[in-house]
């Protein structure tokens, strides 16, 4: 066996991560204001450097394998790391004064945040199944530790309790399942893998490996009946963490998706399908049906998050390279979406008071009517009004569908964003509708306000010229 | 002096950017949102007028076209152009807007600027609604008019607003997305969104009844049909004077609009085949409804139950061309009928916008839209009176109203289809003046009925501009309609060759 030095230039957003996290480690040791300014500065610096060394390395290039195999640079990898990086951003920017108002600001969050970013970019580049793995688990564990990183929270440690144990469990799972895989096809490399299904060899025991897989995804998805953990993490965690456990690691369970049943196991998509099938309608159903009875905004999130997974399995099902493309861009646009839902629980939460039930935006626009345009924004996007991005996400994946003649899918998934609507309609009528207890202006750090108002701003812009990001989601697929 | 304009973009985003205007500029000055508001109103008022004056009578395809790609990868054009079916709707939609701006002035006191700023982008909307060519751009503007409406009603409305808003929202959003599915399958058969592709396309029968069916969820709710015709009472009710107005005024035509542009040319063998349905929920509409607005003791739902009657004989228009065409083989007939149902249309926007204003200037006076609350208010209000009875009469279809007009064509063309045809409808004249002169009975004459009638100031200067300017248009197309009905016939006459190419 010769050996063949790898290419480290594509590899360099991971290099960069790797360094920064060990850099912004101890720059945060030299750090006396007890502000966390280095480390958040830093941090962010870091994405954005990130995002840029992403673009510069993977994007329009030939797909390109490296390092015996394992690590693949491709287009899908820049849109998948520019977004992941890009959500990491936003949803720290969210954080640093909601941590110090909690006292819980401290360096070790934001290099936990770099750590899990290192983890889903490892999984965006991922070509082979151990790979795959260690970044899945670089992911995980530095999430277990933000869930619980108020020590002091009985919720929260309830909620990383079970985010863990869960956590472990769907792990175990896709081990299994890859273990599987690999007995069957001999190979951990994803692209051995495609050939030898494509040859046919031993598909039963490739098949019983994939389902095993597939559960495991859907656990970390969150789609139903893989969900349980999803209400009471998203609930108990910080909302800061929360903010960031609910939008980038999204991405990489796209990510993960598409790499290991996408590109690995696409000859197996007859049997795959079915059971994304099940998963997509039951996320639907379960999702819409329990978001409809929640009182608390946080937990409706939670349950939104589910029907949105549902949704994003829609784009899956087809098995096209056009629904790969609709899946994606509902990634990113939920994301987006998603982000700015905490984010304004953030804003309207100060210390000893979370804003977490739908009775808190009472009387909003009285109080600040340029957050609650915002909320009217981010609503109507996740019920899929056109003028938001929500809905050229929903549409895509309608689009995906109807062309691979599954129309009745089609109808299901509608009929239930219509069930979805009135819980987001229930929201603002809270914030446009009731009046305020007492209608105090709100005030809120000039941070935070910023990056909400950038992202209400997103929602709008990509919904009136959504053009540039499905061409760029398209191209990733090389449509 | 407008040529070479991009009058159709402007019409549809003065509107909208000059609605974020007023939003910002009179956050704190109240007086500063109704003045730009008003300036913004007016400068659309005279561009569409400008359309109008632009478009060239007796040319039947599209005018004042823009095209301009818009999402490539799946050949979405910004595709807009106007024909004789939609100019007189964007002009209608601008004169309203206006007239709701004005009548806004003293009335609205809580967030007026937002109140303003809702409208404007309504209006933006709508316009965008009648001139969009591509089914995308159509439905993304079909779609974002909930957003302002669902506002207008839920945070001026009255007091079960939240109720009414709800399902208001709802109803229409179900019936929308399922159309979006059908946009989406003619889309991979005909290779493009831009609606004339979807002309012509040649579906079988059972492909083109559920296309049909899905249409028929999203317009007829809007129009709205029978049964699913219960949030318009509701929303008519809780929503404000302009949002009533705007309702009964644009967005209902809005239904009809779509019946003409979408479901009669794109499934025209389906519209044939169930013609029986729609021409059967529409006469439930013109008798049942008829009668159910006779017995309303609140002002505002006599009115919305009357849109909704007035509205099922609109839809009967459309959908009795085939029993005609079957019944007498007059092409003429079948033509009289289409345009009969849409100077209906026409006129019931001035009308019904006439009416709503009419109860706004008693409510904002005695805070009740209960008829039993009023009686003899022409003793305190004889030039409101006046304006009232004159808008009723149009309402009923008095000769020399635009109201008779269009309900004439539309008996007169109904004759060929059938004697029972045309006797149910023109049951429509008889429970139109009945339910419109007991009402006038009980609300303007008679014997002063209380102290609070007796208080009652007849209507400002303001209002009587409002009124007088819509009494003036409802006796001028009732006395000349032919300038309206010169600028629809050629591009209806072309729809007909689209549903029905043999003749």
């Amino acid at each position: 066996m010769n050996f063949e030095m790898p290419q480290f230039a594509l590899a360099a957003p991971e290099i960069w991560l790797g360094v920064m996290v060990c850099v912004v480690l101890i720059a945060d040791l030299f750090d006396r204001s007890q502000e966390g300014r280095i480390a958040f500065f830093l941090t962010q610096a870091t994405l954005l450097v990130a995002i840029w060394l992403a673009v510069s390395t993977h994007w329009g290039g030939d797909r390109e394998i490296t390092f015996n195999g394992m690590y693949v640079s491709d287009s899908l990898a820049a849109v998948l790391k520019v977004a992941i990086a890009g959500l990491a951003a936003v949803t720290l920017g969210y954080s640093r004064d909601y941590l110090r108002q909690r006292d819980l600001l401290k360096g070790e969050f934001y290099m936990l945040a770099l750590i899990a970013t290192l983890g889903m970019f490892v999984m965006a580049s991922a070509s082979s199944l151990l790979v795959l793995y260690v970044g899945l688990e670089l992911l995980s564990l530095s999430l277990y530790a933000m869930v619980a990183f108020d020590r002091d929270s009985r919720i929260g440690a309830e909620a990383a309790m079970k985010y863990f144990v869960l956590g472990a469990l769907s792990s175990g799972m896709l081990l299994y399942g890859m273990s599987m895989i690999y007995g069957a096809s001999g190979s951990l490399l994803i692209d051995d893998i495609a050939t030898r299904a494509a040859a046919g060899d031993n598909l039963l025991l490739m098949a019983f490996g994939m389902t095993f897989a597939l559960v495991g995804i859907a656990f970390k998805f969150g789609a139903a009946p893989f969900h349980m953990w999803i209400p009471d993490v998203y609930q108990g965690a910080p909302t800061a963490v929360t903010a960031f456990l609910g939008s980038a690691p999204k991405i990489a369970a796209l990510a993960l998706f598409l790499r290991l049943l996408a590109d690995g196991l696409g000859q197996l998509h007859d049997q795959w399908q079915v059971m994304a099938i099940i998963l997509a309608v039951g996320s639907l159903a379960v999702g819409n049906l329990f978001a409809l009875v929640q009182t608390n905004f946080k937990r409706m999130l939670a349950y939104s998050t589910i029907s949105h997974i549902g949704f994003l399995f829609l784009g899956l099902i087809a098995g096209t390279e056009e629904g790969y493309a609709a899946a994606l861009f509902y990634a990113i646009s939920y994301g987006i979406m998603v982000a700015g839902g905490f984010g304004m629980i953030i804003l309207l939460s100060r210390k000893g008071f979370e804003a977490e039930m739908i009775d808190d935006m009472r009387g909003l626009n009285d109080r600040h009517s340029g957050y609650a345009l915002v909320m009217l924004l981010l609503m109507f996007s996740m019920t899929g009004i056109p003028g938001t991005v929500g809905f050229y996400a929903k549409w895509l994946v309608l689009q995906a569908l109807v062309d691979s003649g599954m129309i009745w899918l089609a109808v299901v998934a509608v009929i239930f964003a219509v069930i979805g609507a009135f819980y987001y309609l229930r929201v603002l009528k809270a914030v446009y509708f009731d009046r305020a207890e007492s209608p105090t202006p709100l005030e809120a750090p000039i941070g935070p306000r910023v990056v909400v108002a950038a992202n209400g701003g997103l929602v709008l812009l990509l919904g009136l010229f959504p053009d540039t990001l499905i061409e760029i989601c398209r191209a990733a697929f090389g449509l | 002096m407008f040529e070479g304009w991009p009058l159709l973009s402007l019409l549809i985003w003065l509107p909208i950017v000059g609605g974020a205007g007023v939003l910002v500029l009179g956050r704190a000055d109240a007086d500063r949102a109704r003045w730009s508001a008003l300036a913004v109103a007016a400068l659309v008022f005279v561009l569409a007028l400008a359309l109008w004056v632009g478009f060239e009578v007796g040319v039947a395809g599209m005018q004042f076209i823009e095209r301009t790609p818009w999402i490539q990868a799946f050949g979405i054009d910004y595709y807009l152009g106007v024909d004789g079916i939609s100019m007189p709707l964007v002009v209608l939609t601008a004169f309203s807007t206006l007239l709701v701006v004005v009548a806004a002035w003293e009335v609205v006191r809580y967030k007026p600027a937002q109140y303003l700023a809702a409208f404007l982008i309504m209006e933006g909307i709508m316009i965008g609604v009648f001139s969009a060519l591509d089914a995308i751009l159509f439905y993304v503007f079909f779609e974002a008019m909930l957003i302002p409406m669902f506002l207008i009603i839920g945070i001026w409305g009255g007091p079960n607003r939240i109720y009414a808003t709800l399902k208001f929202f709802l109803y229409t959003f179900l019936g929308s997305v399922m159309m979006l599915v059908a946009l989406i399958y003619l889309r991979t058969e005909a290779g493009s969104f831009a609606i004339q592709d979807f002309y012509g396309l040649q579906l079988p029968l059972a492909t083109q009844t559920l296309v049909f069916l899905a249409f028929l969820a999203a317009f007829a709710v809007k129009v709205p049909m029978f049964p699913v015709h219960t949030w318009l009472p509701d929303a008519h009710v809780e929503a404000p004077t302009g949002g009533s107005v705007i309702l009964a005024a644009i967005t209902l035509k809005i239904g009809g609009y779509g019946f003409l542009r979408f479901s009669l040319p794109i499934t025209p063998e389906a519209s044939m085949a169930l013609d029986w349905l729609l021409i059967g929920l529409s006469l439930i509409a013109v008798v049942y409804i008829g009668l159910v607005a006779m017995v309303q003791e609140d002002l505002k739902k006599l009115i919305a139950y009357s849109s909704i009657a007035h509205m099922g004989f609109v839809t009967l228009a459309f959908f009795l061309i085939f029993r005609i065409l079957a019944g007498s083989g007059s092409r003429d007939g079948a033509l009289m009928a289409l345009e009969g149902g849409m100077v209906q249309m026409i006129s019931h926007g001035f009308v019904s916008a006439a009416m709503f204003l009419c109860v706004g200037v008693l409510y904002d006076r005695m805070h009740t839209r209960r008829i039993a609350d009023y009686g003899g208010v022409a003793n305190r209000m004889p030039v409101f009176a006046g304006f009232f009875v004159l808008f009723a009469m149009a309402n009923a279809g008095l000769p020399g109203t635009s109201g008779f007009v269009g309900e004439f064509m539309v008996i007169l063309a109904s004759f060929q289809a059938g004697f029972w045809y045309a006797a149910i409808a023109g049951l429509t004249l008889i429970l139109g003046a009945a339910y419109s002169l007991w009402m006038i009975k009980r609300v303007v004459y008679g014997e002063v009925k209380s102290e609070a009638v007796d208080e009652l100031q007849d209507v400002s200067p303001r209002e009587r501009l409002l009124l007088g300017s819509l009494a003036a248009v409802v006796l001028f197309f009732g006395i000349y309609p032919a300038p309206l009905i010169d600028v629809m016939a050629p591009s209806l006459d072309a729809l007909f060759r689209i549903v029905v190419p043999t003749l």
